[in-house]
C-alpha cells in the first residue's frame, strides 16, 4: 500500500475505533498510537518523495510535490506530539471533573476526523476538495472549542462556527469563480478544478474573473488564516477550548488555511501577470502584524495572548509570501515550519501552567520555576523563541523576511519593526513574571508531558542554527513552485 | 424551447432575489424556515431547467440532492428544533426594516456592478444570474448580521449556501459531483452541529439570544 | 377620424363603468364577508342621489373648496384618456406620457389636500397629512414601476410599452415580476384600500380617505366619489395594460372591441375579485407601519429596475 493511503486511513480508522472506545482509560493511548501510525506514514511518504519527486495519486485527485510534503510531515509531527501532549493533559482535565468520557471520546475521535482534514486538504489535487476539507476542519474542532460546554466556551465556538463559515463560504465562492475560469481554458475531458491542470494553463486564465476569485479565496481562507480584520474568532476559539486544540488550531490550521491560500496566489499571479494577488497579501498581512502586536499590549488570558502572537506571526508569513521571490518565499516556509513548532510547544508549556495555577489569567500564575522548574524553563525557552531571539529558527525566518523587505519594500521596514518590537516588550513583560518570582501554583497529580516541548523547541533551535540540506533543497524547490 | 428555459432560469433567479429580501425583513422563525424551503425548492426548479437546457446529467444528481437535503431534510431538522426548543413563536425586535431594505438595495448594486463584468466573459447562456446569485450571497450575510438570536442567524448562514449552490448552477453548470457531495455532507453535518449547539447553548443561558453571547471582549 | 373615435371610447368607458367596478368589489367584499351587499349597481345610485342634493358649504370654506372636485375629476378623468384601456391608438397618450400620469394623480391628491385643510377641522387636516404621507412614499414606489416597465419598452408613452409587451413575442419579463408585485402594494396604498386605509368605515384613528371628504355634500361629494372610482379604474387598467396587456387592441376597429371590450370586463371583473380577497384576507396596518409597506413597494421597484439591467430582460 502506498504510504498516501496510509496517511489517510490511519486517522480515519483512529477516529472509528476512538469513537467506539474512546471514553476507555486507555483511548488515550490508542489516541497517541494512531497519530504516530499517521506520522510514521508521512515520514515514508516524504521518503518517497525525496527519492522520486513528485507524485500524483488516485487518478490524479491527489498531488505531493515539494510544497506540500514538508507541511504534511510537519502537521503529522505535532499531531503525534499534541497527542501525546494530550494524555496527561486530558486525564487531569478529567480528573477536575471538566471532562467526561463521553466528552472524552467526542475529543479523541475528533481529533482524529480534524488529522484527517488536515493531511485531506494538503494533499488533494482538487481545489474543491480542498474546500470541503478546509469546511470539515472547521466542524471537527467546533464541538472540541465548547466541549467544557461552559458559556464563554460556547460563545466562542459559536464565534468560531458562524464567522468561520461565513468566511470560507467567501472562498467557495472563489472557488466557483475559479471553475468558471478554468473551464473556459481547460482542455476537454480534464477536470478543471485540479490543481496541476489549472496550474498548467495559469497563464490563459481570464484575468478579470481571476482577480476576483482571488479576493473571495483570500477573504475566504484568510478567515482560516486568522488575517485581521477576520481574526476575531481566534482568540476565543483558542482561549476557549482545551489547550491541545489551541495548539493544532495555531500550529497546523493556520499553516494548512495559509498553504490554500499560496496554492490560489500562484494560479492568480500567473494569470494576471502582475502583482495584484502579492500586494492584497502583503496589505492584510501588515495589518495582522500590527492589529496582532498592539492587541497583544491588552491581554490578561495567557492562551489569548499568544493566540494574538499567532495572528502577528501568520501576518507575517502573509506579508513573506506577498513579497514574493526566491529568498521572502523561503523565509515564509521556514517560518510556517518554527512558527508552527514553537507556538505548539508554548501551547503545550502553557497549557501545564495552567493547569497548575487552576486559572489562565497570567496575574494568577506566579513562579513557576520554583514548583516545576521544566515548565518554567520550557515556557520562556518557548517565549524567548517566538519572539525571534537567536539562535532559535523564529530568528532566522524573520531575519530573512526583515531583510527582504528592505530591499523589496523599504517603507514596510519600520512597520515590521514596530510590531515585532511591540509584541516583544508586551510578551515578555507578561511571561518573565510568570516564570520567575514569588510562586503561586501547585503541583499536577501527574506528571506533565515535557517531551513534546523540548522536541519541538530543539527542532526550532536545529533550524535556527542549520538547516540540512535535504530541507533546504525542499525549501528552495518549494519556494521556486510559489514564485512570484 | 431554449429561450423559454433562460427566461425561466432568469425568473428563478429574480426569485431567488425576491426571497432574500423577503427574508431579510421576516421577523417570525417559522416563517423564516418556510422562506428558506422555498428557496431551496427554487434552487431546484432552477437546476433542473439548466440540467434540462445544457443535458448535463450530473445536474440532475444535484438537483435530488438539494431536494432531499434542502427542502425536505433541512427545513424538517430546523422545525423540530424550532418545535423542541419552543421558540416557535418567537418575533424578534428589527431595527428598521426600511432602511435594512435601503443598505439591501445598495448591496444589490454592488453585487451587480461586481458581476456584471465577470458575466460579460462568462460562456454560461444565464450570465446574469451571477450578479444575482452574488447579491443573494451578500444579502444573507447582511442577515446574520442583523440579526441577534442564534436560529436566523443560522437560517442566514444556509440561505448564503443555497445562493453559493445556485451560482455554481447558473455560472458553471454545478461543480463536478465529488466537491458537490462534499458540499452537501459539510451542510448536512454543519446543521445537526449547529442544533446540538443550539441545544447546549438554550441550556447554558435558557435562551437563544445571541446578545447572552458578547462577554468575550477585549478588556 | 377613427383615433378620434378609439379617444373618445377610451373616455367614456371609465366614466361610465368605474362606478361598476367600485360597486362589484364592494358587492365582492361583502359576499366573502358572508353579507347580502348591496348590489354591483348602489354607486351608481349613490351618485344619482347625490347629483340631486344640494350642496352644503361650510362657512369658512374659500373657492378653492368649491373648485377642487371639479380638479379632481378632472386630472383623474384625463389620467384615464391616457391609459390604453381597449386600443393603444390613443391621440392623447402621445401628449402625457407615464411620467405625466404619475404628475395628473399627484395634481389630484393636492387639490383634494388643500381642500380639506381649506375648512380648517382637526379631521381634514388629519386626513390630509396622512395622505401627503403615503402620496409621498407611493409616487417614487409607482414611478419605479413604470421605468421598469418602460425599460422593456424602450419608451415611457404608455401605448409602447403596451405593444412591446403585448405584440411581440411572447416572454417572461423577471423585472415585470418584481414591478408587479410593487404595484399591487402601490395600488392598495392609493386606492385606499385596506392594508393602508379602509373606505369602509370612519373610525376616526385610521381613516385618511374618507377624512378628507368629509366636509363635502352634494354634487361636490359626488364628484369626490365619482373622481375615486375613477382613480381605481385607472390604477386597474394600468395594471392591466402593464402587466396583462394581451387583448388590447391597436386600432379601435369594431372588430379589435369585440375581443378588447370582453378581456377588459373579465380582466377587470379578476382584479376586483383579487382585490376584495386581498382586503378581506388582511388586516389593516398601524398608521406607522404604513412607510415600512410603501417602502417594500420602492423596494421591490428598485430590484425590478435592476434585474432588468443585469438580466437584460
Amino acid at each position: 500500500m502506498s504510504p498516501l493511503v496510509l496517511v489517510f486511513i490511519s486517522p480515519l480508522i483512529g477516529a472509528i475505533v476512538l469513537a467506539l472506545v474512546g471514553h476507555r482509560p486507555n483511548g488515550r493511548d490508542i489516541n497517541v498510537i494512531f497519530s504516530f501510525f499517521t506520522f510514521l506514514a508521512s515520514v515514508f511518504l516524504t521518503a518517497r518523495i525525496v527519492a522520486h519527486g513528485s507524485v500524483f495519486a488516485l487518478d490524479r485527485q491527489f498531488f505531493i510535490d515539494s510544497l506540500n510534503v514538508f507541511l504534511v510531515t510537519l502537521t503529522a509531527l505535532i499531531g503525534f506530539t499534541t497527542s501525546i501532549f494530550s494524555r496527561p493533559y486530558m486525564r487531569i482535565e478529567e480528573e477536575r471533573g471538566k471532562m467526561t468520557p463521553n466528552r472524552m471520546r467526542l475529543y479523541f475521535s475528533m481529533y482524529q476526523l480534524f488529522s484527517f482534514c488536515m493531511l485531506l486538504a494538503l494533499t488533494t489535487n482538487n481545489m474543491g476538495i480542498l474546500w470541503v476539507a478546509m469546511e470539515a476542519a472547521t466542524l471537527t474542532t467546533v464541538l472540541l472549542v465548547s466541549v467544557y460546554r461552559t458559556p464563554a466556551s460556547l460563545e466562542a465556538a459559536w464565534k468560531y462556527f458562524i464567522l468561520c463559515g461565513v468566511g470560507i463560504a467567501q472562498a467557495l465562492f472563489g472557488t466557483i469563480l475559479l471553475y468558471m475560469a478554468a473551464q473556459k481554458v481547460v482542455g476537454h475531458g480534464q477536470n478543471p478544478l485540479l490543481w496541476t491542470n489549472l496550474n498548467a494553463v495559469k497563464f490563459h486564465l481570464n484575468p478579470v474573473i481571476m482577480s476576483l476569485a482571488f479576493v473571495f479565496l483570500l477573504v475566504g481562507y484568510g478567515t482560516k488564516v486568522g488575517l485581521a480584520p477576520l481574526h476575531n474568532w481566534l482568540p476565543d476559539a483558542h482561549a476557549e477550548g482545551p489547550t491541545p486544540i489551541s495548539a493544532v488550531l495555531s500550529g497546523l490550521l493556520l499553516n494548512v488555511a495559509l498553504y490554500a491560500v499560496i496554492r490560489c496566489k500562484v494560479l492568480t499571479d500567473g494569470a494576471l501577470g502582475n502583482h495584484f494577488a502579492g500586494h492584497l497579501m502583503i496589505g492584510f498581512g501588515l495589518l495582522s502584524v500590527l492589529v496582532g502586536a498592539f492587541s497583544l499590549l491588552r491581554q490578561r488570558d495567557i492562551k489569548r495572548m499568544f493566540s494574538y502572537s499567532s495572528i502577528e506571526h501568520m501576518g507575517l508569513m502573509t506579508f513573506a509570501f506577498g513579497m514574493g521571490g526566491p529568498i521572502a518565499n523561503f523565509a515564509g516556509l521556514l517560518h510556517m515550519t518554527v512558527h508552527a513548532l514553537t507556538k505548539s510547544a508554548i501551547f503545550y508549556a502553557v497549557g501545564h501552567a495552567a493547569q497548575k495555577a487552576g486559572s489562565q489569567i497570567m496575574d494568577q500564575i506566579r513562579g513557576l520555576i520554583k514548583i516545576s522548574p521544566t515548565v518554567g524553563w520550557g515556557l520562556m525557552m518557548g517565549t524567548l523563541a517566538i519572539l525571534g531571539m537567536p539562535p532559535f529558527g523564529v530568528f532566522a525566518s524573520e531575519f530573512l523576511i526583515l531583510t527582504s523587505a528592505m530591499r523589496q519594500l523599504p517603507w514596510a521596514t519600520p512597520i515590521l519593526l514596530l510590531g515585532l518590537g511591540v509584541a516583544f516588550a508586551a510578551i515578555f513583560s507578561r511571561v518573565q513574571p510568570m516564570v520567575f518570582g514569588e510562586t503561586s501554583v501547585k503541583r499536577l497529580p501527574h506528571p506533565p508531558a515535557l517531551l513534546p516541548v523540548f522536541i519541538h523547541l530543539g527542532l526550532a533551535l536545529m533550524l535556527g542554527l542549520y538547516i540540512p540540506t535535504y530541507l533546504n533543497t525542499w525549501f528552495l524547490q518549494a519556494a521556486k513552485i510559489i514564485g512570484g | 424551447m431554449t429561450t423559454l428555459s433562460i427566461q425561466l432560469v432568469n425568473l428563478f433567479a429574480a426569485f431567488l432575489l425576491l426571497l432574500a429580501f423577503a427574508m431579510l425583513a421576516q421577523r417570525r422563525v417559522l416563517t423564516l424556515v418556510n422562506l428558506y424551503a422555498l428557496q431551496g425548492l427554487t434552487v431546484v426548479a432552477a437546476t433542473t431547467v439548466v440540467a434540462h437546457m445544457t443535458h448535463q446529467e450530473h445536474l440532475y444528481y444535484s438537483a435530488i440532492l438539494t431536494l432531499l437535503l434542502k427542502v425536505i431534510l433541512i427545513p424538517w431538522v430546523l422545525h423540530r428544533l424550532i418545535k423542541r426548543l419552543n421558540v416557535r413563536w418567537d418575533i424578534e425586535t428589527l431595527i428598521n426594516i426600511p432602511s435594512t431594505m435601503l443598505v439591501g438595495i445598495v448591496l444589490v448594486v454592488f453585487a451587480f456592478n461586481l458581476a456584471l463584468p465577470i458575466s460579460k466573459l462568462s460562456t454560461s447562456v444565464v450570465p446574469g444570474t451571477l450578479g444575482i446569485a452574488l447579491a443573494c450571497i451578500l444579502l444573507s450575510f447582511m442577515m446574520m448580521i442583523t440579526r441577534s438570536k442564534a436560529l436566523p442567524q443560522v437560517i442566514g448562514f444556509l440561505a448564503m449556501e443555497n445562493a453559493l449552490f445556485f451560482a455554481a448552477t447558473s455560472a458553471t453548470y454545478g461543480m463536478p459531483m465529488v466537491v458537490e457531495l462534499g458540499i452537501a455532507l459539510d451542510v448536512l453535518v454543519g446543521v445537526f452541529i449547529l442544533g446540538v449547539f443550539l441545544f447546549q447553548i438554550s441550556e447554558q443561558f435558557e435562551s437563544l439570544d445571541i446578545r447572552n453571547l458578547e462577554n468575550l471582549k477585549e478588556e | 377620424m377613427s383615433r378620434a373615435f378609439s379617444q373618445l371610447i377610451s373616455i367614456l368607458t371609465p366614466i361610465l363603468l368605474a362606478p361598476l367596478l367600485l360597486g362589484w368589489v364592494n358587492q365582492m367584499r361583502a359576499w366573502l364577508s358572508n353579507r347580502r351587499g348591496p348590489g354591483v349597481l348602489q354607486p351608481y345610485r349613490m351618485l344619482h342621489k347625490l347629483f340631486n342634493k344640494d350642496s352644503v358649504m361650510a362657512d369658512t370654506a374659500s373657492s378653492l373648496f368649491r373648485f377642487a372636485p371639479y380638479a379632481v375629476f378632472g386630472s383623474m378623468l384625463l389620467a384615464n384618456a391616457i391609459i390604453p384601456t381597449l386600443s393603444t391608438d390613443l391621440p392623447l397618450a402621445s401628449a402625457a406620457d407615464a411620467i405625466a400620469l404619475v404628475g395628473l394623480f399627484a395634481l389630484a391628491r393636492i387639490f383634494i389636500s388643500l381642500a380639506a385643510m381649506d375648512i380648517g377641522t382637526a379631521f381634514g387636516t388629519l386626513g390630509a397629512r396622512r395622505e401627503m404621507l403615503v402620496g409621498f412614499l407611493a409616487e417614487p414606489a409607482l414611478l419605479t414601476v413604470l421605468f421598469s416597465a418602460s425599460l422593456i419598452g424602450q419608451s415611457t408613452a404608455l401605448p409602447t410599452i403596451v405593444e412591446a409587451v403585448a405584440h411581440k413575442h411572447f416572454a417572461i419579463y423577471p423585472s415585470l415580476v418584481f414591478a408587479g408585485m410593487a404595484f399591487i402594494l402601490v395600488f392598495l396604498a392609493e386606492n385606499a384600500r385596506v392594508p393602508v386605509d379602509n373606505p369602509a368605515t370612519h373610525l376616526e384613528l385610521t381613516m385618511i380617505h374618507e377624512a378628507m371628504i368629509l366636509e363635502y355634500s352634494g354634487r361636490h361629494l359626488a364628484l369626490m366619489e365619482w373622481a375615486a372610482s375613477l382613480k381605481l379604474f385607472a390604477y386597474s387598467t394600468l395594471g392591466i395594460a402593464l402587466f396583462l396587456p394581451w387583448g388590447i387592441g391597436q386600432k379601435a376597429t369594431p372588430s379589435s372591441l369585440l375581443l378588447a371590450l370582453p378581456s377588459l370586463a373579465l380582466k377587470l371583473a379578476l382584479i376586483g375579485i383579487v382585490l376584495a380577497l386581498v382586503e378581506t384576507f388582511s388586516a389593516k396596518l398601524r398608521i406607522f407601519r404604513v412607510p415600512e409597506f410603501l417602502a417594500t413597494a420602492f423596494l421591490l421597484g428598485v430590484i425590478g429596475m435592476l434585474t432588468h439591467i443585469l438580466l437584460g430582460a
